[in-house]
């Protein structure tokens, strides 16, 4: 199903555990680093300074490779989600609905999903140089120190995700 | 003796980074092929992408993964070799230093696991060198990203445990962490040495070609009733159930202590780059 991200926030009950999406519009890539700075920011009461308006925003869990030049990104798959876990719940309350990653989240994750009526999607892990081809605009905005780990801002078309928790906290895992 | 000049490794190691990062061996491209054939739906699509990605990559010289991961490197140095102007872990790491900066590759290493800074241009490798006769030098590249790498893990078992308590190890740790260390995996298995070197022989198993048979007879039926045990798991590509959850199963045992039955389970994800090249 061909989705539009603007479309999409408003629309979120549509999608179904499993369903396959290709995405388009704006997503924020953001992890490790740049999430322990934005919780930083929302606690010391400097939300201003968050590089990006949280409510109703999308977040790619992804440290791209430097551009070649001539290109408009560089490689950039999905990292793995749960070691976000513990900023998650904190940042969907501010109203980030759409998460972008790879794996599997924690029971705490799964549950602030569905209060909070977010999604999280998945992409294929190791396929960066076709995932790349998906991103028509890329922009370093925030935290140019962090290196790899900087915010950017993707505008992507028909990127390739699976719908892995969906807003009634179903999981696509089968947790063994 | 044969001499050879240290920036003549450095220009091969800085080549070594980008081809690795560029191109998935051909044992790897073959077995994620023969896997397809026992896979159906979301499965099939995932190792179908994961071909696509290893065309594009290759084509354009585009790293097949973003993480382009710690750079590991098993060294056979010969001991007729003297290295002119310079030592074997600078040449590297140099080559490393310009492999990563001039090919556009992620720089992911940090100074301290606390402190966090960026080192800019991912060193220090890892560079482990054993000495062999002659006056070559061979060197293996196995750059390893972090989402493999955090689902590894090392445990002292007990010596009565047996093959069991070996095989109980490994299926725990693939059943907890796969899923989230992008499968198909290659899983290698160390066990004996002691507690600093059971690690490195899980790794270094690593290194062998998928298809490539142990020498040793009972490890090799063991590497097969393992792979087959892996794959009944149902934890499939990306852990989303199917057939294929590892590609590969390598065993490595060495001598230990009458106390000590040491285990290191080396999780390797699909983007399995190595490269072995000799000076």
């Amino acid at each position: 199903m061909n989705v539009s991200l603007n479309d999409l926030i408003f629309n979120l009950n549509n999608l179904k555990v499993g369903q396959k999406v290709l995405l388009s519009g704006t997503i924020y890539t953001a992890r490790d680093a740049a999430h322990k700075r934005i919780i930083d920011l929302l606690d010391f009461g400097n939300k201003d300074k968050i590089p990006f308006n949280l409510n109703n925003s999308a977040i790619y869990y992804c440290g791209p490779t430097p551009t070649k030049p001539g290109n408009i990104v560089g490689a950039c798959g999905p990292t793995t989600s749960s070691r976000m876990d513990i900023f998650t719940p904190r940042l969907l309350k501010e109203g980030v609905k759409v998460l972008i990653g790879k794996g599997d989240r924690s029971k705490n994750v799964e549950k602030s999903i569905e209060e909070n009526k977010a999604i999280y999607l998945i992409a294929t892990g190791g396929i960066a140089a076709l995932i790349s081809k998906s991103v028509v605009k890329a922009d370093l905005i925030a935290f140019e120190d962090l290196g790899p780990e900087a915010v950017y801002r993707f505008e992507v078309k028909n990127m390739p995700l699976i719908v892995a928790i969906d807003t009634f906290g179903n999981n696509i895992f089968v947790r063994g | 003796m044969r001499n050879i000049k240290s920036e003549v490794i450095t220009k091969t190691i800085e080549d070594l980074c980008a081809k690795t990062n560029f191109q998935l061996p051909d044992d790897v491209l073959y077995s994620l092929k023969q896997n397809i054939l026992h896979e159906h739906g979301i499965a099939k699509n995932v190792l179908e992408e994961i071909i696509e990605n290893a065309n594009i990559a290759k084509t354009e010289r585009l790293p097949l993964c973003q993480d382009t991961g710690t750079a590991n490197f098993f060294v056979k140095l010969g001991a007729d070799v003297c290295i002119e102007d310079g030592n074997i872990y600078d040449a590297i790491n140099e080559g490393v230093s310009l492999g990563y900066k001039n090919n556009y590759l992620r720089k992911s290493i940090v100074t301290d696991p606390l402190d966090r800074k960026n080192t800019q241009d991912n060193t220090p490798a890892n560079i482990y060198i054993d000495i062999v006769g002659g006056d070559k030098i061979e060197i293996s590249f196995l750059p390893k990203g972090g989402g493999s790498e955090n689902a590894s893990a090392l445990k002292m078992l007990v010596p009565s445990c047996g093959w069991d308590g070996v095989k109980e190890f490994v299926l725990s740790v693939v059943n907890d962490y796969a899923r989230n260390a992008c499968p198909p995996l290659i899983v290698g298995v160390g066990i004996g040495g002691d507690f600093s070197s059971v690690g490195l022989l899980a790794k270094k198993t690593l290194l062998r070609e998928i298809g490539s048979i142990n020498s040793n007879s009972f490890y090799k039926e063991r590497e097969r009733e393992l792979l087959e045990d892996i794959n009944k798991l149902n934890i499939g590509p990306m852990g989303l159930r199917g057939k294929t959850t590892a590609l590969a199963v390598f065993i490595e045992a060495k001598p230990t202590h009458i106390a000590l039955f040491p285990i290191a389970v080396s999780i390797q994800c699909h983007s399995c780059r190595r490269q072995t090249i000799t000076i």
